[in-house]
């Protein structure tokens, strides 16, 4: 928002129309485009780093243990001797493949039922969506936590989890987009033109919903990213051997008793900037889809 | 619905209040079957988990009677039935991980969790407020766009790993406040002075893991109610800029806000739980963690089923607030 610097004497209310002005758009580009980079960067480094840098994020080296930041160990090493940087990257590689996987689950059953409520209507609406706020009703930590205690440990358990408490949200985005497509007239036309509630649902209904559902399911990605490493921060996520960011800081909490920050820092860091370039640019695709609401980082 | 300032509508409010416990004990029915149907489902042994370590050396016999005693082998409809008449009778069975009744873990707990979730939420409140309406003052200033890029990091950053951070900071960098507990360790009595100094870093975390949202929807409230004609009409008769801000936007820009309080209940919890488990505070989302790493099952269900009914409590309070600080919506109409 870099518009003229506010004049400090004169009537504040025109700053708040000089926001809605032409300054708006340049950060607004700007923004979109270090979001963007940052988020190309994760995926790259999640993509080519492995493959590309022939080191071994497991390699011990008690002799360079506890190190703090250096060129040659840019994030320090912890407690064993191992490359907090190498670390990281793999810890996001886990963290962002189980957030994708569980955001993916959770978008394709969250638009399964929302759309079966929104097209059927009547009694079966209500049933589902009276589920759907049944389930709401827990908070989703705590389910998450108690499903993985119940069926831990692994990968999976952590992906369930996290898909189970958050299709809700979608369920509820893709039955209220149903709802308003279904009043539309090319709804009526393909139902006089004969076609089963089936087609009109598969063919006329879900692909007017994808572009919401999309944005949905982008936008979890982060969220499922905060929920697995909350779970594999309270010892109930990902085993040490499949270390994530969540692990990474828990087996951190050792090393910064001890007064070691940077094992601690910088897998926070490895969260923090991928939720806000993802946020950034889906807000910016909100607005694309839906130009009348004003630009707003989606968290 | 015309009202005389300064009395409540307390029958209004009651009714509500009725129809949503109505709405309530359902809702809590079917939470607790599901909680049974997964633990049914899992690979979870109650016997194993019941005798701990000494099932490894127990023999089969003893493992049986033990089975016999726990009433395991009955389907899980009847064990949720006996579990749900008994809970309602006050008894939710025995923790196995604090070896003491659920009902009794959870009455030493509820207090400090409270106490917690209270202090946090009233700074975050208030810290959030004041945040959001020095960003919307001047909206793209150099305040506002410090306040929004704050908010949206705090938002992003995992609470635990702030509190980590805090920890780091303040009790080992700077050696201010201590790093966790209630009490010195040396210490046997929980004194307030003891008690305030511990809390000081929990509960500051947790507020800050809840700030970003109020300032930001504070800002919000406010920008928009700044560009009205009510508080333009304000500035235009020569008011001051404090009762313009405090006064006539605040007041527009904080209403919405107010009437979602109730609805944050669940991302209190959820902080709650992150941020007694790294201060090893003695509350009861600390001890839900402790009995999920246990698998103790009576204790996780008691407060799956507690935390689902304080969630509803804040639906309902959402809804009070709602009504009472919006005229246009009648209580009997939610």
């Amino acid at each position: 928002m870099t518009c003229d610097a506010p004049t400090p004497a004169g009537g504040p209310a025109p700053a708040v129309w000089r926001s809605r002005g032409t300054g708006r758009r340049s950060t607004r580009t700007l923004r979109v485009r270090v979001c963007a980079a940052l988020a190309a960067a994760t995926v790259l480094a999640v993509l080519l780093v492995p493959p590309l840098v022939q080191l071994d994020q497991q390699a011990v080296d008690l002799a360079a243990k506890l190190l703090p930041p250096s060129w040659e160990h840019p994030f320090g090493t912890d407690d064993v001797g191992r490359d907090l940087l190498l670390r990281c990257v793999y810890g996001l590689r886990v963290s962002l493949l189980v957030g994708v996987a569980a955001a993916l689950t959770a978008t394709v059953v969250g638009t399964a039922v929302g759309a079966a409520a929104g097209a059927l209507g009547g009694w079966a609406d209500r049933a589902i969506m009276r589920v759907v706020d049944t389930v709401s009703s827990v908070p989703h930590l705590l389910l998450g936590i108690f499903i993985v205690a119940m069926f831990r440990p692994g990968v999976w358990p952590v992906v369930v989890s996290v898909a189970l408490t958050h299709w809700l949200s979608t369920a509820r985005i893709v039955r209220a987009e149903v709802m308003s497509l279904r009043a539309r007239p090319y709804i009526d036309a393909a139902v006089s033109g004969g076609a089963s509630r089936w087609r009109v649902t598969v063919r006329h209904l879900l692909p007017g919903v994808l572009p919401q559902a999309g944005l949905a399911a982008v936008l979890m990605v982060p969220h499922a990213m905060w929920h697995e490493s909350a779970l594999s921060f309270l010892g109930l996520g990902l085993p040490a051997h499949t270390a994530s960011l969540g692990t990474l800081i828990q087996t951190a909490r050792g090393s910064l008793l001890a007064g070691q920050w940077w094992p601690t820092l910088f897998p926070g860091l490895f969260i923090i900037v991928p939720t806000l370039a993802i946020a950034g640019l889906a807000g910016a695709w909100r607005e694309r889809i839906n130009p009348r609401r004003r630009s707003e980082l989606m968290l | 619905m015309t009202r005389t300032p300064g009395t409540l509508p307390w029958g209004a409010m009651a009714r509500l209040a009725g129809r949503r416990a109505l709405f309530a004990a359902p809702v809590l029915i079917v939470v607790t079957f599901g909680v049974f149907a997964i633990a049914a489902a899992s690979p979870f042994d109650p016997v194993k988990a019941y005798a701990g370590t000494a099932a490894l050396g127990a023999d089969q016999q003893t493992l049986d009677r033990l089975r016999d005693n726990l009433g395991v082998d009955q389907p899980f409809v009847t064990r949720w039935w006996h579990w749900l008449t008994s809970a309602l009778g006050g008894d939710f069975g025995h923790s196995t991980v604090m070896r003491q009744p659920v009902a009794q873990v959870i009455g030493e707990r509820l207090g400090w969790s409270a106490l917690l979730c209270a202090v946090a939420f009233g700074v975050a409140v208030l810290l959030g407020t004041l945040l959001g309406v020095l960003a919307a003052r001047r909206p793209g200033s150099v305040t506002d766009r410090a306040v929004t890029s704050l908010a949206y990091g705090l938002e992003a950053a995992p609470v635990f790993w702030i509190a980590l951070l805090a920890v780091w900071l303040f009790a080992l960098q700077w050696d201010l406040l201590p790093a966790g507990g209630l009490t010195d360790t040396a210490s046997e009595h929980v004194t307030a002075g003891q008690v305030a100094s511990h809390l000081v870093l929990p509960a500051g975390v947790l507020a800050v893991s809840q700030l970003p949202w109020f300032a930001l929807y504070v800002r919000q409230g406010v920008a928009d109610a700044l560009a009205e004609d009510p508080v333009r009409g304000a500035r235009a008769r020569g008011l001051s800029e404090r009762t313009v801000l405090f006064g006539h936007a605040l007041r527009c820009g904080l209403l919405p806000v107010l009437t979602l309080i109730g609805s944050r209940v669940p991302e209190l919890i959820t902080g709650a739980l992150l941020v007694e488990s790294v201060f090893s505070w003695p509350g009861i989302a600390a001890a839900t963690v402790e009995a999920a790493t246990a698998v103790d099952f009576p204790l996780l269900a008691a407060l799956t089923t507690l935390a689902t009914a304080a969630v509803l409590a804040g639906n309902l309070l959402a809804d009070l607030l709602y009504g009472l600080f919006d005229p246009r919506v009648k209580f009997s109409d939610m």
